[in-house]
């Protein structure tokens, strides 16, 4: 009895994870998601798939989810060289997209909590404009 | 999800009159390469535009705002460049000399320019001549309004035609249900002015209330290729589809080529944008890629110095970086074959006053295509 009553206080506590999401953090996603459909979309695609050997995914990424600081400043400043994401070496330019740093800490948040992604702490502005090139 | 059947239904439909296009949408892998790609400039980003000055010098645009003189080897800046607003896709873009160059020392550019009131940027063409490695005797001949924040489709090529007029593209600028069909609205539009920036008096929309006049054609959605065809002296253009539905068009006087009412495209999503890709009273594309190769850059081959290249069109493709050469029948499109693969995304092309062909390769330089003996 004891073990169901655990049981159901667990699946409750994370189902109010779920559906009772941060506020703040649901907003800034949302802004993020139009972000993303004006400037990432032609090359990291609808579903954060990427295009294999020419355009990292976002999907499922190790190395976004693993490299939070050096994602924000490949957003910020750009990119250029060898990157290995899921296994696979892509070699390719992203150019610096002149985002502000509210918008880089939307589109962060977006792609931090889609397609499967998803990442507890949220991105701030502070945390954007404390890293520098 | 009775929706999702039905996007599903239409997904489908669009594939398979996409496909309906035939075996003529393949690329080909050649065996025999009658070239060797030499890296003339290295060490550049986003080398969007190109031009070669009468001396065998070159001025080449970064999309970053950078202009540079490439001559004896080297590379300088030119300074006084216009303000670029770098944000998205805008940026310094391109670079065409005067027919008259020679004359009359006007160099065009586009660029995403801020000028204006509100808030982001637009399209601009500007002339200027180059004197001490600055640029001299600016002057704006056309500008995009309103601006925007929107990071995409700025177009933005330009070229002469015969009679000397000046054509140039704006993409849509990220607001596809409220410029490209709207004549008295910016963007998803081909403009044709003077060299001066003077409108001509027979310019199709010179008397529609309220159209922007310089417009020339209209419901394109982000034009990146525009060239002249050699033997006909028309203007031809390629655009930038969604999701597929990239398209090559012969730019007509006065015509509607559908954006975004038909396309051969869908949304990134994966949704389908219309189940229309014909339409009464608009252009159908002479060609149309699916999947998108997004192409920038366009040059027809009018010299001798490959063999069996002569009248062919080459066209860069950002997405799948190679260099696509298409033979053509007239305005057919009989053959598509892959060269330059995995150098890079392949932002221009440009036949040289030698004769040679010059690709722009991202996040490499500018190569030139030297012919095989």
């Amino acid at each position: 009895m004891k073990i169901i009553v655990l049981i159901y206080l667990a699946v409750i506590i994370s189902l109010s994870f779920l559906l009772f999401q941060d506020p703040e953090l649901d907003a800034s996603i949302q802004r993020g998601n139009e972000i993303y459909a004006d400037f990432c979309v032609t090359c990291h695609m609808g579903k954060g798939e990427g295009v294999p050997y020419t355009f990292p995914p976002l999907a499922k990424s190790d190395y976004l989810m693993n490299n939070r600081e050096a994602s924000i400043k490949g957003i910020k400043y750009g990119r250029q060289g060898e990157l290995t994401v899921n296994g696979i070496v892509y070699n390719n330019t992203m150019d610096k997209l002149g985002l502000d740093d509210e918008e880089i800490a939307d589109v962060m948040n977006y792609i931090l909590n889609s397609w499967g992604n998803s990442s507890d702490q949220m991105v701030t502005l502070e945390e954007v404009e404390a890293i520098t090139e | 999800m009775k929706k999702s059947i039905v996007y599903l239904y239409l997904f489908v439909v669009t594939l398979t009159f996409s496909c309906a296009q035939g075996p003529e949408n393949e690329v080909n892998t050649p065996e025999n390469i009658p070239f060797t790609a030499e890296l003339l400039i290295d060490g550049l980003q986003i080398p969007w535009g190109m031009a070669f000055l009468p001396d065998g010098s070159m001025l080449v645009t970064e999309k970053s705002g950078e202009l540079i003189h490439f001559k004896n080897g080297e590379k300088m800046m030119i300074s006084n460049v216009p303000s670029i607003y770098a944000r998205g896709q805008g940026g310094l873009l391109d670079v065409v000399l005067h027919p008259n160059y020679s004359d009359n020392g006007w160099i065009y550019f586009s660029y995403a320019s801020e000028e204006g009131e509100e808030k982001g940027g637009h399209t601009a063409i500007t002339r200027a001549r180059l004197k001490d490695n600055s640029l001299q005797d600016i002057e704006v001949l056309y500008k995009g309004t309103p601006n925007t924040t929107k990071g995409q489709h700025f177009g933005s090529r330009i070229v002469f035609d015969n009679e000397g007029y000046l054509y140039f593209s704006i993409g849509e600028r990220g607001a596809r249900d409220i410029n490209p069909q709207d004549l008295t609205r910016d963007g998803g539009k081909i403009y044709r002015l003077f060299d001066d920036g003077r409108i001509p008096e027979d310019n199709p929309f010179v008397s529609t209330e309220g159209a922007k006049t310089a417009i020339y054609s209209y419901g394109h959605r982000n034009p990146q290729g525009l060239t002249k065809h050699p033997e006909t002296g028309r203007i031809w253009n390629h655009e930038h589809g969604p999701k597929g539905g990239d398209e090559i068009n012969i730019v007509e006087k006065g015509a509607n080529y559908g954006w975004p009412l038909i396309t051969y495209g869908i949304n990134y999503s994966g949704t389908p944008i219309t189940d229309k890709t014909e339409m009464e009273g608009m252009k159908q594309p002479i060609h149309y890629w699916v999947p998108s190769i997004a192409p920038s850059g366009m040059a027809f081959v009018t010299s001798d110095k490959y063999k069996g290249w002569k009248g062919n069109l080459l066209v860069g493709s950002l997405v799948f970086q190679y260099l696509e050469r298409l033979t053509l029948e007239g305005s057919q499109v009989t053959n598509r074959e892959k060269l330059m693969g995995d150098l890079g995304r392949v932002r221009n092309v440009r036949q040289g006053p030698d004769g040679l062909i010059y690709v722009a390769i991202e996040g490499k330089g500018i190569y030139k295509l030297v012919p095989k003996e």
